[in-house]
Formats: structure tokens, sequence, C-alpha cells
């Protein structure tokens, strides 16, 4: 059994029905993927059912009793959220899709509107696709300058080379603040306070960080942050842009339609106060309910809590799989990370050792993670990942090990 | 599932038989799976009938798919190049004997896809060239 002085896990563990579940006759699941999206509390589950029960109605302009109910859930969600990453204002917080479309926003109304050819854009060699892409459209049109900071053999960014990319006088910095891969949690405070002495907005992709570690905008000093509900407990379909006032204010809509307009004419439209601006459309009702639910839940819980848990669980599993012959681990030391462990094994795809490993009950994934220029970075097709959130035990890491040890059986390795 | 991993699967993916390069050779193709990371160059040469008399495979991927190019190399030597064009996805399902989901049948469809597309010296792999 384990045992955290701040986190009950047995409590925990029974607040995720999942988890009881059998992959297979007789072979319980283990789940260790939540990387790729968390599993979900009842909190959470039960949140969505009695908004969908008593509740439904679309929000805004509505006047009768459930519209105005589900508008108040809407924008209760929106509060909590805002609280939730210690943001002052919730007009500042924009409900999305999912952290990609946060970015996408940012690219496409701030970069779009702001950026000039030849003006410089720094990121990460560890970007996820969806701090990558948008980026790389956006310069192919505008003719703009991409620079990358490197990653070293320990999975740490070179904050020295990063100095250096400063003097280019980027107009952007953009960087995840944990990378889904390495497990690497960047030195986000640092990136941010340089890049705004060189005179750079900054975007946090926070897809990974804010489901793992306690994050206070106000001490972070973001300009924009990104990120989803379903990597912290919430439903999938809802995500959160937050942005400076100033910043959001200046910026051009994204997407038109209902919602984000104050007036329309037949030929010109004015556009509606911010957070509605840049909401066009019926949002995800019934996901923002659940995702308010969510932030309460890992409230409840303290961020703290978890971040030092899961502290615990990847120190020990990098531990564990250390022991094993063959097995190599990448990514920076336990201190320098969050829930995650990313491994090659020798002779055997890491495609061969998921679906080995799923006979057993355990979900890890497989492939390059969103990541393609990292691994290339590291000469790597793919690597097989582990993934550690709340509701995870050591003991479910040491059938990952005994599982690996089969894996290995198998393919004579 | 758990015929997935059949001994000739794991004997073909850390021994393969037609492992190498053809240079010269009469058809080369090279495509990959970017889900997984699965890359494979086929080579073959002909003989004046166009019959395939050497196969060859070179890359790199999983277990699945690095066999499945093995045993259907094996299957084509000796076979019309109009023969490899009318192979489809069922043949190398038998070759293979197992069953596959959606995401693994991608891994080892993928030789079948580089075959193919060499033979028809088509520019571009496509999945049609694999599905029934």
């Amino acid at each position: 059994m384990d045992s955290h002085p701040a986190l009950d896990i047995g409590a925990v563990r029974a607040d995720f029905p999942i988890l009881d579940r059998e992959v297979r006759p007789g072979i319980r699941l283990v789940y260790l993927d939540s990387t790729a999206t968390s599993q979900k509390p009842v909190q959470v589950i039960q949140a969505m059912d009695e908004y969908y029960r008593k509740t439904n109605a679309n929000i805004h302009r509505g006047l009768h009793t459930l519209a105005e109910e589900a508008t108040t859930a809407y924008e209760g969600a929106r509060q909590k959220i805002a609280r939730f990453i210690g943001v002052k204002s919730a007009r500042t917080v924009i409900f999305t899709r999912n952290t990609t479309e946060s970015i996408n926003l940012v690219v496409q109304s701030w970069g779009r509107h702001f950026l000039r050819e030849g003006d410089l854009v720094i990121l990460t060699e560890m970007e996820h696709h969806s701090n990558l892409v948008p980026w790389q459209m956006l310069a192919q049109e505008k003719n703009l300058r991409l620079e990358f900071i490197h990653v070293g053999e320990d999975g740490l960014l070179d904050l020295e080379q990063y100095q250096g990319l400063l003097d280019l006088r980027p107009r952007m910095v953009a960087f995840t603040q944990m990378s889904n891969v390495l497990g690497t949690v960047n030195p986000a405070k640092e990136i941010i306070s340089l890049a705004h002495l060189a005179g750079a907005v900054t975007l946090v992709d926070g897809a990974q960080s804010i489901p793992h570690l306690s994050v206070d905008i106000q001490d972070l000093d973001a300009d924009f942050l990104a990120f989803s509900a379903h990597k912290m407990c919430g439903p999938t379909g809802i995500g959160v842009l937050y942005g400076k006032e100033s910043l959001l204010e200046a910026m051009p809509p994204f997407l038109g339609g209902g919602e984000m307009i104050k007036k329309v004419h037949l030929r010109t439209f004015t556009t509606n106060e911010l957070p509605h601006k840049f909401e066009a459309g019926t949002p995800a009702i019934a996901e923002a309910v659940g995702f308010g639910a969510a932030v309460d839940y890992l409230s409840s819980l303290g961020m703290t809590n978890i971040a030092a848990y899961e502290h615990e669980l990847v120190g020990y599993a990098m531990e564990r799989l250390e022991e094993i012959p063959g097995v190599w681990l990448f990514g920076p030391p336990a201190e320098q990370r969050g829930g995650v462990t990313a491994f090659t094994m020798e002779q055997v795809h890491p495609h061969d050792v998921a679906q080995v490993l799923d006979r057993y009950g355990i979900a890890i994934r497989a492939g390059h993670h969103c990541a393609m220029p990292l691994h290339e970075r590291f000469n790597l097709p793919a690597t097989s990942r582990a993934s550690y959130y709340l509701y995870n035990q050591k003991q479910e890491i040491d059938q990952l090990v005994e599982a690996i040890y089969r894996v290995k059986d198998l393919f004579g390795a | 599932m758990d015929d997935l991993y059949r001994e000739v699967i794991i004997e073909r993916y850390k021994n393969p038989i037609y492992r190498g390069e053809l240079n010269p050779n009469d058809i080369t193709f090279e495509d990959e799976n970017p889900l997984c990371g699965d890359q494979i160059r086929i080579d073959v040469r002909v003989d004046p009938d166009n019959r395939v008399t050497e196969a060859a495979f070179n890359g790199h991927g999983c277990a699945i798919s690095q066999a499945s190019a093995d045993l259907l190399l094996e299957s084509i030597v000796g076979k019309t190049i109009d023969e490899v064009k009318s192979l489809t996805k069922q043949d190398v399902l038998d070759l293979l004997g197992i069953d596959l989901g959606p995401v693994r049948l991608k891994c080892a469809l993928l030789p079948l896809k580089v075959l193919k597309a060499g033979a028809y010296g088509m520019s571009q792999a496509s999945d049609d060239l694999v599905e029934e």
C-alpha cells in the first residue's frame, strides 16, 4: 500500500470507477496513460449527468429558468477555473475546444494581426505538434522566422542558447511548461521574465503542467496560457485560453458567428465583450460544468499534494525502470520531472511493448507522442511512455516492471 | 490477442531471411507509417518474364511490420509482377495467421503497400492499394 501524508490514495482511487474495470477477464486495468488523457472521477461524471438531467438549455439570451441556470453554471465554471490558476478577472478566461485550439487562437488572432515579415518567434525542440504546426503555418504565410531552444541530452532546455536567441529581439516566446515525453518541468518563470526583458510576448502550453502542478498565473506572469480539461480529470472537448486583458482586448476575433458579436448588420458587425468575443457559437456547456467540477475536485485534494505525490511516484518508477537491463529512460532526473517516463527497450519496438503490456491490463502509449522533432533530436523513431497521475500507486509501477520483464522473455531480449 | 506474437512472427522479426538491399534492382520503393515511425524499403529484381527472382527489405519498425515484410517477400519470389499487383490485405493476414485491430493492421499492411506502390510504379503509396 502507498502512504502519503496528504493524499488518501484509497479514497482517491474509489472516486474513479473506471479503475475497477477488468480489461480482460481477471485482469484489472492499470492505467498509465494519463498524459494522453486522464480518467474522470464520479464527481465530474455526476456533475455532467446532473446538468443534462436537470438543467440543459442554451446559455445567454435565454430568459427561461433552465437557460438562466445553464448560464449560471457555465459562467460559474469559468469563475472556478479562473480561481484555480489565480486569475483575477474571469473575463480573461476563454473557453476553447482544447489546448490546440487555444494556441491556434493566439496564432491566428494575435500572431496574424501583430506579426510582420521577418519577425522572430522562439519555440523549443520539445514542443508538442500543437505548439509547432500553428506557428509553422503562420510563418509560411507571413515569412516569419522560427528559432528553437535546444534540448540537451539531459532533457533540459539550453538556457544559455536561449539567452543568445533573445538578442535577436523575438516578438513571441512560446513553450511548454512540461514536456509530454521527457516529463521535463521547464523553468517557466525564468523563461518568461527573460522574454519580457527582451520585449517579447509569452505563450505557455500548460496542457501537461496545469493538471499536475500548482500554477499561479500572477506569479508566472505568462501573457497567454493554454490548457485542456481532459488531462485534468475533466471531459474532452473543452479547454482554456487565458490571456492578459490588454492583449485580448487588442486582438481581433478568431472565429465568427453567434455570441461573439454585439451588433450585426448585413455588411458589418461589432464584437462582443471579453470573453465572449472569442467564443463563437454554442459552446460545450455540459463540458464546462464538468471542467468546473474537475477543478473543484483537484482543489479539494490540493495541487501541491498532488504534485508531491506524483513526484514520489515518478521517482519510484525511474528507480524501478532503470533497474531493468536493456531499458533506456529519457529525460531529466526526478527533481526536474513531472509524472512521465519515456523509454525504449533494446530489440523491441515500442508498439510491441505497448501491445504486450496490454495483455496484462497495463495501458501505456507508444509512438512519437505528437513530438516528432523531439524524437528526431534523440534519433528515435518512437518511444514507450508510461505516465502517472494522482490515482496511480506504486504497486502499479511494480506491475509495469514485472510486465516489461515478460516482454523481454517473449522477445528473448 | 495472445496469438498476436506467434512464434513465427517473433522469429521472423529477430532473424529475418529477406532483410537487405538489392543494388541494382528493377523495382524499389520506400514508405513509412508516421503514426509509429515504422519505415520500410523494398527492392525487387525480376527476370525477362517479369517474374520476381529476388526481393529484399530494409528499415525499422515493430515485430508485426517487419515479420509481415519478411513473410510477404518470401511469398512473392517466383510470382509475376501482375500477381504481385493483385495481392490483397487478406493475403498478408493469411501469411501472418493473426487477427489485428485497426492500429496494428496499418503496421502489418505497410510492406504490402510499399511493394504494390513499387510494382505499379507509383510516385506515392496510397492506402487504396491495401484496402479491399
